[in-house]
């Protein structure tokens, strides 16, 4: 009697949920039994979250209802490695630096939070020095102290205890060797990476001149933790906040309250409006769900930031009513391919520029969902919000954009193939728009004689055993990867660092650099780290983009694009270029 | 019969005991004929980019360095006394029976399957009576009317349910009732029964119409078929005889005959559904054992899975060891002498 | 009432002249519409009996004994669960103790079964439900005409058992159908069907599922309990062997008709039909050598929805070539060959007298 639990129905699935919401939403605006619509100003228009604030108010109250649609990976700030999670944490935690909370590109600049000002920097940019706010206070009254802030750098780098979080302190500071956190070494002397010198003096020191200190400020990591509060693992379950709200009824695996912490001065944060009284998050929710939810006005928010599910995206595409309720922000996510220059006949460069050429950059578009579900072509590996982007198409693909076939095949005769070749092209089958890509990938380039046999691998080892694993790749012949990349932080470095630097390449596997070895391209990287003004070093990016491309070792696909709801319970709704979504520190709600 | 239920009881023991082992085996001996090693299976654990040390110091955290029957014998000791738990700041004691901690989440596994367990319950339970009692009835009734615009509707729809998949049905039926007209709860919204029995049975009203329209319509077409066998017994006609009213010939002596093998079906359904609903419970978002599974599962989180294989191995060799029992009542022609 | 012709030819018992017999039967016809034709099963059939008395109804499969038997019970009525198919076709009369039953409601019909009138079956392990208990049953049986509380009706069962001849009734009353052996579960069944002391019982082929020696028993037992309660008793057997020992009048059916009807005595020492001639040789017999073959009757039995034109058994008759081709043609219908017995038959008296002593007792 079993029901089968298989999983090649999502298709059906799809096509039911789409059912669901024709019958959810059928007969006017946006489904039933809401507090009217959302207009206290005019409608507000499709995208308007990005260049402005929707419904701005400065009401306070109101309870705002967040649903995830899988599970944090961790509430803990020092070990937790999602953007949202970011986003979010920033209620009930306060970093040294964090983005501003404002729309667009405005979101983008680093504003002090527990600092009181930017950091200052000496030492050639070795040496970063923050004075940390008076008066800042955990939600049992006791007050903020510089230790706190080292404290919980300091446990963070225990990667036995912390295995999820982001390892930039570790390879960045001059800590002592050996060192394994506080846990295990709690008697080393750890003042040659970071010094408390007074009770709100804290001061960094790195192994290598690093310029883009500033984003590492601004990672949650910083968010102080007390030391006779710290519970290890557990401390995800009892987290002390230092933020406007604090924790209440944490279940884990299923949800949570915030509620607003009384020892939260806003005296000492101008940074948050803190305007709703309460937030309740749901975790584990099903995804075709939230958005049913989202679309009658049940939930305000789909935490997970990933855009709404496939059979939400032609309703709402389609439908101008709810259309002009979402928006559609770009992400620092680039979908690209990697061409590997460790599979014959790829190591000749020509080769590569012949895949450059002939690929249809539009079919690539339409496998991952258009314009609007997917995104904007990409000529560039570096996204568009991120500084230092400069727009260069150095492989023009013809004026429809699917692909420039005499100059594939001019760059097949130069490589000596021109005839074409075989080589293979690995993807994710779980994803079904890699399939589509890959597909799209095989037709394309068969117009010149390329021939290409898809693999798929297992997206839960993608990185470990096939693509990310050098050996495999050769062995395989794997010629192209399918890749997804978005940026830890939105600058070059946070872009970068784990993509196109040679030097974190490991045999073993587990990389995410697939296949970029430019010598010249690591040196670039060392001299942006070292070039202290902002503006000089964002250019470096842009020529290091350049550099990659001219290798013709990346195929970019598409800059990625999000398509949002938005609630029609929350005000001060905007987009800002530092999440790609919704800014949550700035949300208010009427109810 | 006191000698047959602890030698079933032993059975059963022994039963999970190599259900454990076999999980176990799965888990880690599968991928090792494929070459991983320990550090290849932990970097399901690690977050994104994590060094080649942090996947190191995991694996060693999880125990992957053990030869496969040492992590099996920890595990086992677990569950008999309990074990330690290193979260770093401190060490705590997690007690008998133990069954770790989960890879992904760090929680205790044991107290959340507790946790997850009424929800399930709760949904199986009332489904299972929803169903039984409208299977039964339309199956009685379509026996009856055989050959009618009813029987053939009811089978027709009975057709449908059992062919529709439930995250199909589930889905339809939260935007209509739920988000379009309002009647019925939102997904995700269990409430205790010891919390509140009105709402207990609000937030699960549409799951269980929905899960039991899945099994409904299996009981409907068991039932009408073994209503018209046994209306065609000869002792339908010697009820008759005896001036029984006709309502007491189809109720007393015909549904008797027929409802053997739908109670017998019924008990193993309703055990391997205690294992997890888990299509039913992602659908609408409940949290009971199903979703811990599944969770579980997408995760490659090894003490869930097995936490969840266990208690869903326990509750289908009760319902077997239930149903075996009850044969010689439900059919006296089999009695255990 | 019947016809005073009819009347006469209804087998009386002596001494009962005045009194209106207690189970009457006239013109009985019970046709069935299937999609192959009309399926005459009983075609015209009429009868008597008193109280006390035994019929056996004699014939071969198909012959509508049983059909008949159902017809007075009431249990051709279109069931509930199958109302797609046409249900019988029922005309003529019954008479029970002057009440009418074809015209009445099935409901009414409903109210005797059981009270006044009672049916065993042919096989009691799947005429007995297997999932109660044999007490249950008779209990069943007992309460629905006796409002009673079940300890009353329990020891009611009990009694019953153990007048049936069963032993250690107040345990085997907890006993279910599968645990009796085969003579065991038919007293059981018998039980059931006397437990509200029913006026008219009757007995559908009760031994024929049985061993020969069981087959006695209850034979013995029916006799006891009908002089006991001074029941009618119809007996339906294809057996004459069962018959020779319980029934005084006897009823020999044949498509659908009687055609002969007396008293046992008759039957058997005189007996007018060919086929009860044929049926009477085809007995297996202690006295006869072994030698000697059995007389079977050749042929097959007929089909009902063609029945054959003219006498119905011409077809398989020796003797229909002496009737210069009415056999073929003309019905026969019943006749009296001395009072008290009827044949349906063309043969001549002459030609009847001659065939018996020159052919077929020398058989015998």
């Amino acid at each position: 009697m079993n029901h089968s639990r298989s999983w090649r129905a999502r298709g059906l699935a799809t096509v039911g949920i789409s059912a669901a919401l024709v019958l959810a939403a059928c007969g006017g605006g946006g489904g039933g039994g809401q507090q009217g619509s959302s207009n206290q100003s005019a409608q507000a228009a499709f995208d308007a979250a990005y260049t402005s604030v929707v419904n701005p108010s400065d009401k306070k109250g109101g309870t705002l209802k967040f649903a995830n649609p899988a599970d944090w990976d961790s509430l803990d700030p020092g070990e937790t490695y999602y953007g949202y999670a970011w986003n979010f944490a920033r209620l009930y935690g306060r970093s040294l630096m964090m983005f501003k909370s404002a729309p667009g590109k405005e979101g983008n600049q680093l504003v002090p939070d527990l600092a009181e000002a930017p950091g200052q920097s000496s030492d050639g940019g070795k040496t970063w020095t923050y004075k940390l706010r008076k008066g800042v206070k955990f939600d049992d009254g006791t007050e903020v102290t510089s230790a706190d802030v080292k404290y919980a750098v300091l446990r963070s780098i225990d990667k036995q205890t912390f295995p999820n979080g982001p390892t930039y302190w570790e390879a960045v500071l001059d800590l002592p060797s050996g060192y394994k956190g506080p846990y295990k070494s709690p008697n080393m002397n750890t003042d040659s990476a970071i010094e408390t010198p007074d009770e709100y003096t804290i001061v960094f020191h790195t192994t290598n001149p690093f310029a883009a200190f500033e984003y590492l400020a601004q990672l949650p990591q910083t968010m102080p933790v007390p030391k006779d509060k710290d519970t290890g693992a557990k401390y995800r379950n009892s987290i002390v906040s230092t933020g406007p709200y604090k924790f209440a009824d944490l279940q884990p695996g299923k949800g949570f309250n915030l509620v607003r912490n009384d020892q939260w001065d806003p005296a000492t944060d101008p940074n948050r409006k803190a305007l709703p009284d309460r937030f309740e998050v749901t975790v584990n929710v099903n995804a075709d769900d939230i958005d049913n939810r989202l679309l009658s006005g049940d939930l305000d928010v789909d935490i997970a930031t990933l855009g709404v599910q496939p059979a939400a995206q032609s309703r709402v595409l389609q439908d101008p009513n709810l259309k002009a309720n979402a928006d559609n922000p770009l992400t620092t996510r680039v979908q690209y391919t990697t061409i590997n220059s460790t599979v014959p006949p790829l190591d000749n460069i020509e080769c590569r520029k012949a895949i450059e050429y002939a690929m249809d950059r539009i079919a690539y578009q339409t496998a991952y969902g258009g314009e609007f579900a997917g995104g904007n072509l990409a000529t560039t590996l570096l996204p568009p919000i991120i500084a230092g982007h400069t727009d260069f198409d150095l492989y023009p693909n013809g004026p429809d954009h699917k692909g420039d076939l005499d100059a594939a095949k001019k760059s097949l005769e130069a490589c000596g193939q021109p005839n074409g070749f075989a080589t293979n092209i690995a993807y994710r089958p779980e994803r079904p728009k890699e399939k589509a890509t890959a597909e799209a990938f095989q037709q394309a380039l068969s117009r010149v004689g390329i021939k290409l046999t898809l693999k798929p691998y297992p997206a839960g080892d993608y990185f470990a055993q096939y693509c990310g694993l050098p050996p495999f790749v050769v062995k395989q012949k794997l010629g192209l990867c399918l890749m997804s990349w978005q940026s830890d932080w939105p600058d070059g470095f946070g872009y970068f660092s784990q993509i196109v630097d040679s030097r974190v390449i490991r045999e073993t596997g587990g990389n995410t650099n697939l296949g970029v070895r430019i010598p010249e391209v690591d040196q670039m990287l060392d001299k942006a780290l070292a070039e202290l003004d902002t503006d000089k070093r964002n250019q470096i990016w842009g020529e290091i983009d350049k550099r990659v491309m001219e290798e013709a070792v990346i195929y970019p696909g598409v800059y990625a694009r999000l398509l949002l709801l938005r609630s029609k319970n929350a005000t001060n709704i905007f987009v800002s270029d530092a999440w790609g979504g919704y800014d949550y520190l700035g949300l208010g709600a009427q109810k | 019969m006191f000698a047959y239920i602890v030698r079933r009881l032993l059975w059963a023991v022994l039963l999970l005991i190599v259900l454990s082992m076999v999980t176990f085996s799965i888990f880690y001996l599968i991928p090792q004929l494929g070459g991983a090693s320990p550090e290849t299976l932990a970097t399901r654990y690690v977050g994104r980019a994590a060094t080649a040390e942090t996947v190191h110091l995991t694996a060693e955290r999880l125990g992957f360095f053990d030869p496969v029957p040492v992590q099996y014998w920890h595990w086992i000791k677990g569950v008999l006394v309990g074990a330690e738990y290193d979260y770093g700041a401190g060490v705590e004691h997690c007690p008998a029976p133990c069954l770790g901690y989960s890879f992904i989440t760090k929680q205790p596994v044991w107290p959340e399957l507790l946790d997850r367990a009424p929800v399930t319950i709760s949904l199986v339970v009332g489904a299972s009576l929803i169903w039984l009692v409208a299977g039964v009835t339309v199956g009685v009734i379509s026996a009856l009317r055989r050959g009618t615009v009813f029987d053939r509707g009811a089978m027709g729809v009975a057709l449908a349910g059992v062919s529709l998949p439930i995250f199909f049905t589930g889905l339809v039926a939260l935007a209509f009732f739920s988000y379009r007209l309002g009647i019925t709860a939102p997904g995700g919204q269990f409430v205790p029964f010891s919390e509140n029995p009105a709402l207990w049975a609000y937030s699960l009203l549409l799951p269980w119409i929905t899960l039991s329209f899945l099994f409904a319509a299996q009981y409907a077409r068991l039932t009408r078929a073994g209503m018209l066998e046994t209306m065609s017994e000869d002792y339908i006609r010697t009820a008759r005889a005896k001036g029984l009213p006709e309502r007491a010939v189809i109720l007393k002596h015909a549904l008797r005959g027929a409802l053997t093998p739908v109670v017998t079906i019924f008990g193993l359904d309703v055990g391997l559904l205690l294992g997890g609903a888990v299509l039913t419970e992602k659908t609408f978002s409940l949290n009971g054992l199903g979703k811990y599974a599944y969770d579980g599962i997408v995760n490659n989180d090894l003490p869930k899975v097995l936490g969840v294989t266990l208690v869903a191995g326990f509750f289908v060799i009760t319902a077997n060891l239930i149903v075996d029992l009850l044969y010689g009542i439900i059919d006296p022609r089999v009695r255990l002498e | 009432m019947t016809t005073p012709a009819l009347r006469d030819l209804v087998n009386r018992h002596p001494g009962q002249a005045d009194q209106e017999p207690f189970l009457e039967v006239v013109d009985l016809r019970v046709h069935f519409p299937t999609d192959d034709g009309l399926v005459k099963s009983v075609d015209g059939l009429s009868f008597a009996l008193d109280r006390g008395r035994t019929l056996g109804i004699v014939g071969e499969s198909g012959s509508g004994k049983s059909v008949t038997s159902l017809a007075i019970m009431g249990l051709h009525t279109r069931p509930a669960s199958d109302q797609k198919r046409p249900g019988a076709q029922l005309s003529g009369e019954i008479y029970l103790d002057g009440d009418e039953l074809l015209g009445k409601t099935p409901e009414y019909v409903r109210s005797l079964r059981g009270k006044r009138m009672a049916m065993i079956f042919q096989d009691p392990l799947s005429a007995m439900n297997p999932y109660y208990t044999v007490g249950h049953q008779i209990i069943e049986a007992y309460r629905i005409h006796n409002p009673v509380n079940k300890k009353i009706a329990r020891r009611h069962a009990i009694n019953l058992l153990g007048r049936v001849g069963i032993p250690e009734p107040s345990s085997r009353v907890d006993a279910y159908p599968h645990q009796f052996s085969g003579g065991m579960r038919q007293r059981a069944m018998i039980a059931m069907a006397l437990s509200c002391d029913p006026d008219l019982l009757i007995a559908d082929e009760p031994t024929t599922a049985l061993d020969v020696t069981v087959q006695a028993q209850i034979l013995d037992l029916i006799r006891d309990l009908q002089n006991e309660f001074n029941s009618a008793v119809v007996l339906i057997t294809h057996d004459l062997g069962v018959v020779a020992e319980l029934a005084d009048d006897l009823l020999v059916m044949y498509a659908g008709r009687a055609v002969e009807y007396g008293s046992a005595d008759q039957l058997f020492n005189r007996p007018a039909h060919p086929y009860t001639w044929g049926l009477l040789g085809s007995m297996p017999r202690f006295d006869r050598t072994r030698s000697e073959r059995l007389l079977a009757i050749q042929g097959t039995p007929p089909s009902l929805i063609n029945v054959p034109p003219g006498c119905p058994f011409h077809p398989r008759c020796e003797y229909a070539t002496r009737n210069e081709g009415r056999s073929e043609e003309v019905r026969p219908e019943l006749a009296a060959v001395e009072p008290g017995h009827t044949v349906a038959c063309h043969l001549s008296q002459t030609d009847r007298e001659e065939i018996w002593e020159q052919e077929i007792v020398p058989k015998l």
